[in-house]
Formats: structure tokens, sequence, C-alpha cells
């Protein structure tokens, strides 16, 4: 079949990008915006627009029967959720089905399988993909917890089995700290996802984020090879990178191997994500979980294999085989992401919504910048404080580094504060610039690199 | 008497409890001192805590729960 009209579940720069690639495949757009939303790009480049409610999320972008209402009125054939909001939510899903459209993802089962951190794991072991040391599923008693604490020693993480996206999880060092909050996190995971289920894992210390990006036709799967997310700030990416460029080929090749074998085991439909935890001295990787959705940090693949991510997700939704085969899949070069967010860093990443009064954004060879953006538009208070990412391809990663402090001293912001001083600085960095990063190396670095002079090297430059 | 004006100093949503399902930081004809925290403006998914600012036997509420302000708005006043 073919689709002809699409409705674009989100907001901000996500939906921009999602319209441009229904564009590109001559399908209609209807774009949803909340009351706060009614000036955005997306609303302007879609076909059509309708309202859906107040400011709110809850009240908008996550009310189901509203954006339902809102397919059925415009008589759309799919609905494209985007990320975030009700993108891995597996009742909108089963509930745009039931409304006889079509869901640009997985199934609501495998949405909830797959989300279902304990689930994830069992499926994940079951096809054979390593996973970090810790429960085997879900744990009821403190007894229980401390038993596995036998196991993998200490520091653990707790998790919430209904988390996700770095939420709901509490590192303890030792069982008198696990005593005291595992009935809190326990508590806090009811209150926060409806589900107090939780469950053990052994921190990995020094490890690097490096996450597969798949393709899934509900019979064929292939990977569109790593990503490398390690430079993170309070769990949320700041920056990433295609390839993870350190990794040995052989590492590589049974990395994208283990989240492809775990796809197909589930026969998976859609773009999805299988992250994990990557340890560079042992060369052992470890499954964390998988996101049924379109990734912010899609761009750095697709400027790697150029597959474009979110027209494949287009021609899988309409029933076509995958367009491309494994085989047919090879990395060229190296691409950054970096996102630009509404937030200063010099004052403690204190997010400001404001009018942009002034937006140059940089042009040329391997340059691209994803944005909701135009000079005179009013960024809203409600929401994230995702502005835009600026994507740079180079023929390897220095030259790519070197194209990017380029690009980062023309692209210009002004009106509200950015997080282009950070990325600056972060692209003239000499640690940045032989890779030796992990997880937790961001927040330290802000801390005695960063702090020391506000990035203000990196603005002289 | 004179009425002090507590006003926001962000746009954002107002939310009158420091958690969801727990009692309001204030309610109207309550007490406040200067430190006391009487809400939370969220913006851009972080929370900002919102303090009277000023002391007075009194304090009434214009702004409802998860109320969007903008910024300058009066949330309260405060009798003195």
């Amino acid at each position: 079949m073919k689709l002809r009209s699409v409705l674009v579940a989100n907001r901000g720069e996500i939906a921009v990008r999602i319209i441009r690639a229904a564009k590109a495949l001559g399908i209609r757009t209807v774009q949803v915006y909340s009351a706060a939303d009614a000036d955005m790009l997306a609303v302007k480049l879609a076909d059509e627009a309708i309202e859906i409610g107040p400011p709110a999320p809850k009240k908008s972008y996550l009310n189901i029967e509203a954006v339902i209402a809102a397919a059925k009125r415009a008589d759309v054939d799919a609905v494209h959720p985007g990320y975030g909001f009700l993108s891995e939510n597996g009742d909108f899903a089963d509930a745009v089905v039931a409304a006889g459209l079509i869901f640009i993802g997985p199934s609501g089962d495998a949405i909830r399988l797959l989300g279902d951190k304990v689930a994830a794991r069992a499926v994940a072991e079951k096809a054979g993909v390593p996973t970090v040391p810790g429960s085997d599923g879900r744990i009821s008693s403190l007894t229980e917890a401390l038993a596995v604490t036998e196991r993998t020693g200490f520091p653990v993480m707790i998790k919430a089995a209904a988390g996700g996206g770095g939420r709901g999880i509490r590192i303890v060092n030792d069982p008198a700290e696990l005593e005291t909050q595992f009935p809190q996190a326990s508590a806090e995971a009811l209150a926060s996802f409806g589900d107090g289920g939780l469950y053990l894992e052994k921190v990995i210390t020094r490890a690097r984020h490096v996450e597969v990006q798949i393709l899934g036709d509900g019979t064929d799967v292939v990977h569109c090879y790593e990503r490398e997310c390690s430079l993170q700030r309070r769990r949320q990416k700041v920056w990433e990178e295609a390839p993870s460029f350190l990794l040995p080929s052989d590492v590589r090749k049974k990395l994208c191997d283990s989240a492809v074998a775990l796809a197909r085991s589930v026969g998976y439909r859609g773009a999805g994500t299988v992250e994990y935890l990557y340890d560079d001295e042992t060369r052992e990787f470890y499954f964390i979980e998988v996101n049924t959705r379109i990734q912010v940090e899609h761009p750095v693949t697709e400027m790697i294999t150029g597959i474009d991510l979110v027209e494949e997700m287009f021609r899988i939704a309409a029933g076509a085989p995958l367009s491309v085969r494994q085989a047919d899949i090879a990395v060229k070069g190296h691409a950054i992401e970096c996102r630009i967010n509404a937030e200063d860093p010099r004052r403690g990443f204190m997010p400001a919504p404001g009018k942009i009064e002034r937006l140059d954004v940089p042009e040329g060879e391997g340059i691209r910048f994803d944005t909701m953006l135009y000079e005179g538009y009013v960024i809203p208070p409600f929401y994230d404080s995702l502005l835009g990412k600026l994507i740079v391809w180079g023929e390897d990663r220095s030259a790519c580094l070197a194209r990017l402090s380029q690009a980062l001293a023309e692209l210009k912001i002004e009106g509200v504060p950015t997080t282009i001083p950070l990325h600056r600085a972060l692209a003239a960095d000499a640690q940045i610039a032989t890779g030796a990063f992990h997880t937790r190396f961001l927040e330290t670095w802000l801390e005695t690199e960063f702090a020391a002079d506000g990035g203000r090297a990196a603005e002289v430059a | 008497m004179s009425k002090h004006e507590i006003r926001s100093p962000l746009p954002g949503t107002f939310y009158r409890s420091p958690a969801p399902d727990v009692p309001p930081f204030k309610t109207d004809g309550d007490a406040v001192s200067s430190s006391d925290a009487i809400g939370l403006i969220e913006v851009m998914k972080t929370f900002q805590e919102i303090q009277a600012g000023v002391a007075g036997g009194s304090i009434r509420f214009l702004v409802d729960n998860e109320e969007p302000v903008m910024a300058g708005q009066v949330i309260a006043e405060v009798e003195q």
C-alpha cells in the first residue's frame, strides 16, 4: 500500500525532521500542536495543523484521546510519534491501530515487551546478548537484593523496571545504603511510573555508552552500525558520534550482530536502537535497553551510512520490505552531533526560554543543522530545552572535529543562552580529540576544565 | 494593612506542592516567613523553588496548581 498522509504526534525539531522526510516521499503532513505551540516551525511547514489542547504535555502531546481524535478528523493514513511523549507507549500504538490507522513504529506488544526493562533483559539473554551482571528479573524484597549483591559486589544500581531514559536509577555503594534506598526506590518507582518493580545491576565503572541502530521490516533485520554517546550530563546525552571509533573491529562485528539477533528474535518492525555499555579494558559489552523509536542522535548514523532513517520508517510502515541489505550498508567517514539546548552552561545549565533575536546557521559540505528555530520565534517554557542539533561529517574523526570547530564558530543564536560555548570548548579539548572518555567523563570535565574558565579559551580561538 | 505581591521570576508552570499527591506548601490564609517556599515553577523540565520573599500574616494564591504563568505574573498576595 501507499501512505498518502501522516499525523505528526510530536513537536520541536523532530516534528520538523518528520515533515521534511514525509514531503520528500510525497506524503501529506498534518501537525498537532498545543496552545503554546501555534507559532512553531512544524506548524508552519505542515500542510495542515490541528490544536489538541492546553500547553501542559499531559493535556496535549500526551493525551491519547486528543491525538487520535485529531488523526481521525484529518483523515490521515498513519501517525508518526517521533521520540519522547507517546512514542514508547504501547497503549497509544494500539489505539492508533484500533482507529484503523498505521502506527509508524513497532506493535504495541513489542513496545511493551522491550519497554519493560526486566522483560527486555530476558529477551536479550535468550538471544545470546551479554547483559550486565545483576538480578534475574524483578526482586521483591531487600533480602533478595542483598543476596544478589553477594554475587555482583558493589556499587550496584537500583533500577525501576518501568523506568528508562536515565530516570528511576539509584547507585548504592554498600549494604547499608542498599537497605535505606531500596524501599525509597520502590515507592518512587510506584509514584513515577505506576509500577514499583525494581531490579539490580552492577555498576560498570569507566564504561562507554555505545548503541546500535537497527531497522526491521518484521521479517528481516539489518544494523546501521553503532553510535558513541558517552558524553552525558545527568544521564542525558550531550554530544554523540558515529562510529565509536576506538572500538576494535572484531568487537564492532559482535556488537552489531548481537543487536540484529535480539531484534530478529522478536520480529522487530521499524527503526530501533539497542543500547550497550562497553568496557575498553576488558573489551566486554553489556546490553542495557532497547529504544523502540527514532532517537535524537539518529542523524550521525545517517551521515556515515547515507541512509535516511525517517524515510525508511515510512517505507516499512507502508508494508515495504527493507530497501537496503546488510551487505549494502557501509560506514564512510565520521560524524559528530552537538545538542544545542537553551541552557546556560556557565550558570549550572539553567534553562531559559525566550525570543530568538538572531540565527546564523553554518552551511557547507558535511554540515547539517536540524532545528525548530527561526528568527523571532519565542521558545515556550513548557517543554524540553533542545533547540537544535549541529551535525558535522568529515573523512575521518580529526577532519570531522576541525570542521565542527569551524561550524560551531559560525553558528550564532542570540536571544537566549545556549550550550554552544560548551560544545566549542569540547571540540577544542585535547582529551576529546584522543577519544579518551567514558560516561562519567563530562561531569568531572565540567567541574575541572570548563568551570576554570567557563569555556572562554575556546571562545577566543 | 498593606499587600505584597509575589511574582514569578520566570515563565513556566506553577505547582503549589513539592510533589504530586503531597499537601501544598501553603494554603490561603497561612502565615508566611520570608524564606518559606510557596511553590515551584517548572521551566523546560527543571524546577525552581519560589520563596515568599516577605513575611506576612496571610497569603492568598492567584494562580491554581499546574497553571501556566508568565514572567512577572503575580502568583500570590501576602497581607502584611
